[in-house]
């Protein structure tokens, strides 16, 4: 069943894997945040979209994601079998050859693509597939081992799927959509960070140049505060600049000094009670995006904004 | 099964002869395969109708 193996004996070695074990080569956890933000983007935008569009659209946008996924879970092999928090992923634990991985991810993210542009649009397929090789080309193969702004830019992978589903509904893509992408591109270094000091001792042992490995934690949470505070107002930029309502404008303001004051404290802590700290801002900061883009559908399902047909 | 037996039956030099877990995980992953083939063409066929409506039937004969 190996497609890329190199030794004779690999070739005669029958696949071993589960269906789980593919389930769990697409991240669902993360899937499901792609699927919600998309989703968000698609519902917001202006016009009508026909509920099975719509439907096929997220689905496209979640198997472009798992497919992501796959091939950087495939690419990383070596790297997450040196982390404890990676090292149960099915390839290092064994339990799916290389060459399966690879095979999966690269037949599901030309699916995803192919089918997204013959039956929603080609604007949308076109940022898919783009999405695609930024998360595995550009962040997985290149930034992720070069340098510690590799999840800043990298974050921009993570941005997308909202802009995404805009271009679903509408077929191109404008500000509105471009705020949604700042507001995830803009949380995603201290949702990231947050979670790389507790686990910075991994990410040393596998030599990937994180900014507390690189930097050291002191800096590490000066950059988690910067970002928090500047968080604040791109995440409230959709209301202020008049895209979505004051229960949205309401939301992100109390949300965004929530994370700054969480932010703060990490930065202020160390030892353990920093660990405990930085724990916190991590599980905060997913809560944090899932309130701001429910605020948004709600908003755009009631008709708040003046867009969509109550 | 025909060829699962013939396999069964073959000196373990003659080729890969699997477990019963890795038929039965085969089995599991040929199963999804095919309910999500199957839901592909289901969705194939709902965004023709949603598309095309009665327009499928209007083609030059």
């Amino acid at each position: 069943m190996s497609l890329t193996s190199d030794g004779t004996e690999a070739l005669v070695q029958p696949s071993a894997a589960d269906v789980s074990d593919y389930v769990a080569l697409m991240k669902p956890r993360v899937m499901s945040l792609v699927v919600f933000t998309a989703l968000v983007g698609l519902v917001v935008a202006p016009g009508h979209v026909h509920p099975v569009i719509g439907f096929t659209a997220i689905l496209c946008i979640a198997v472009g994601a798992g497919a992501s996924a796959a091939l950087n879970m495939w690419y990383d092999a070596d790297v997450d079998a040196l982390m404890t928090r990676t090292a149960r992923r099915p390839i290092p634990a064994g339990r799916i050859q290389p060459g399966e991985a690879l095979a999966f991810g690269v037949t599901l993210g030309t699916g995803a693509v192919v089918v997204l542009g013959l039956l929603v649009n080609w604007v949308a397929a076109a940022l898919l597939a783009f999405t695609i090789f930024f998360y595995v080309v550009i962040y997985t193969a290149w930034l992720k081992r070069t340098t510690p702004q590799n999840i800043v830019i990298g974050g921009a992978a993570g941005a997308f799927p909202p802009m995404i589903g805009w271009a679903a509904a509408t077929g191109s893509v404008s500000v509105e959509a471009l705020l949604l992408f700042l507001v995830i591109f803009v949380w995603t270094p201290p949702h990231f960070w947050a979670l790389s000091l507790y686990r910075a001792d991994d990410y040393a042992k596998a030599g990937i140049p994180m900014l507390p490995v690189v930097a050291g934690p002191g800096e590490t949470r000066r950059q988690i505060v910067l970002y928090s505070v500047l968080l604040l107002p791109v995440g409230a930029s959709p209301w202020l600049l008049g895209y979505a309502g004051s229960v949205y404008g309401a939301v992100a303001l109390t949300a965004g000094v929530l994370m700054v004051v969480l932010a703060w404290r990490v930065h202020g802590r160390t030892g353990a009670a920093g660990e405990q700290a930085a724990k916190h801002l991590f599980a905060f900061s997913i809560l944090y995006l899932v309130v701001l883009f429910a605020a948004l559908l709600v908003e755009g399902l009631g008709g708040f904004a003046g867009r969509m047909p109550a | 099964m025909n060829q699962g037996e013939v396999m069964d039956e073959r000196s373990p030099d003659d080729g890969v002869v699997l477990t019963e877990e890795q038929k039965r995980r085969r089995r599991a992953r040929s199963l999804a395969i095919g309910l999500a083939l199957g839901a592909l063409a289901l969705l194939f066929y709902v965004v023709t109708i949603v598309k095309l409506g009665p327009g499928v039937l209007n083609r030059p004969l």
